[in-house]
């Protein structure tokens, strides 16, 4: 006999007290990916940071990792739930390695899987909190996706989470062409992910850059942007209207 | 403690419209190519047409994650279906599976709002259209989406189909020639721009007929 049986009201839809386990909120979050397609291959850019609502609690969150030999991920939203994502994806590249058969999962593949956990977990109500970009080369095609919380996903020449949506995205469309060079690429990145920083409450001056290429994966150590805040408008705000700020 | 409610939703509406016209030995499916979420726009460039079956088109709009499920689940079970019958699915028959598969998730919906197309068994063209739980209807044309609005109103008034009540049956399907009705899917979508937000950034057309399938694409406002 249960005595202590909680109580569920009687039109409830829940099932067992283990509801209680679903996610409801993300606790510890990054903020925007940005990425881009270039001349060999895609160029990826995220900062370090890790808010834990609106303090910035963590600073040396790495928040892109390679998956396998030709893939590339980058992860905004729940860190805990990016954190299990690569479990899933270390279990799927095992496997994969494990057939030892001289095939290698491509990054349309580990796009097609991601998507395919992100939905199932949307169905079950139990959804992992992020947005993620894959990006990656196979035999010299490029390809770079992005999938939601709730399993939207597309593929495109450039793609961005969150605030780099608003911000990055039109600077990309603008600015983006076909054959990038490196360096080329490397300061678009950076241009978006100055205005990000400006801008985004959550973005912290310590990022890194990260390319993928039919070579193989690099991700920079971390560094810091160059900003401005010299602004004649920001050294006296109230100049013009005394008593406001 | 009243249980706490979930602050995100499970679906999302990612936007676009959806054509579909009958002829007499041909049959036209368009959508247009953009993806949004809110008032942004995700991506300029996504297919929201899916051919099931060699005779058989389906466009979709509504929340892209369900509609790829949906195409994914349809493109199974026709494959499936070749396995045992040793033939391809015949445009109505796609359409009943289609209504099932729509109804079976009657309490946890596919937000997709369908339009099929293609060719039934004796070569003429026909158009099936859905909401979504799998209510269906054969009809001479169709549209779906968030144009659709704006769309059906003109294509009723172009394509004035015989009513469904009368008796005997009317066929529905339109008299209009192929690159006729090509021509008026294309005004419908360069109508449906103007106003729609969610519409726009290029067209695709997919036409089948006896020859086969073949698509084409029309550049459509971006703003």
């Amino acid at each position: 006999m249960n005595f202590m049986a909680s109580k569920q009201p009687e039109n409830s839809l829940l099932g067992p007290e283990s509801d209680s386990q679903r996610t409801l909120y993300p606790y510890v979050t990054g903020t925007s990916v940005v990425a881009l397609k270039y001349k060999d291959g895609i160029l990826m850019a995220a900062d370090m940071g890790g808010s834990y609502g609106s303090t910035l609690r963590y600073k040396s969150v790495e928040r892109m990792k390679p998956i396998g030999k030709h893939s590339l991920l980058g992860a905004s939203g729940e860190i805990s739930d990016f954190q299990e994502i690569l479990r899933y994806l270390d279990e799927l590249i095992l496997y994969d390695n494990m057939w030892d058969d001289g095939n290698s999962l491509g990054p349309k593949e580990v796009h097609n899987y991601l998507t395919r956990v992100m939905y199932n977990r949307r169905n079950k109500f139990n959804p992992l909190w992020n947005s993620l970009v894959l990006g990656g080369v196979k035999n010299g095609q490029k390809y770079l996706g992005t999938v939601s919380m709730i399993g939207v996903n597309f593929e495109d020449n450039h793609v961005a989470t969150g605030f780099g949506n608003h911000l990055a995205r039109p600077i990309l469309r603008q600015e983006w062409h076909e054959n990038l060079s490196f360096e080329d690429g490397v300061r678009l990145l950076e241009k978006c992910m100055r205005v990000l920083l400006y801008r985004d409450r959550s973005a912290v001056n310590k990022l890194q850059i990260a390319k993928i290429t039919e070579d193989g994966v690099t991700i920079s150590q971390p560094y810091s942007l160059k900003t401005y805040w010299e602004f004649s408008a920001f050294e006296n705000p109230a100049q013009g209207a005394i008593g406001s700020w | 403690m009243p249980k706490e409610q979930a602050n995100w939703s499970p679906y999302d509406n990612n936007g676009g419209s959806c054509v579909a016209v009958a002829g007499a030995d041909y049959c036209v499916i368009a959508a247009d190519t953009r993806m949004s979420t809110g008032y942004n726009i995700l991506t300029r460039d996504y297919s929201k047409i899916c051919k099931l079956a060699d005779k058989c088109v389906m466009a979709s709009s509504g929340f892209q994650a369900d509609v790829k499920a949906l195409q994914k689940h349809l493109a199974a079970r026709h494959l499936i279906y070749q396995h045992q019958h040793n033939k391809q699915m015949s445009c109505p028959a796609m359409a009943q599976l289609l209504s099932n598969t729509l109804y079976y998730k009657r309490f946890f919906p596919y937000y997709s709002f369908n339009v099929l197309g293609g060719l039934d068994n004796e070569g003429k063209g026909c158009v099936f259209t859905y909401d979504a739980v799998g209510s269906y209807e054969k009809v001479g044309y169709s549209s779906q989406g968030s144009g659709s609005t704006l769309i059906m109103p003109f294509l009723d008034n172009q394509l004035k189909s015989p009513s469904p009540l009368l008796l005997p049956a009317q066929d529905a399907v339109t008299p209009l020639a192929e690159a006729e009705a090509i021509d008026l899917v294309k005004t419908v979508f360069a109508l449906a721009s103007e106003r729609d937000i969610y519409t726009g950034d290029k067209l695709e057309i997919v036409v089948i007929n006896a020859d086969g399938i073949r698509r084409e694409y029309m550049d459509l406002r971006k703003d």
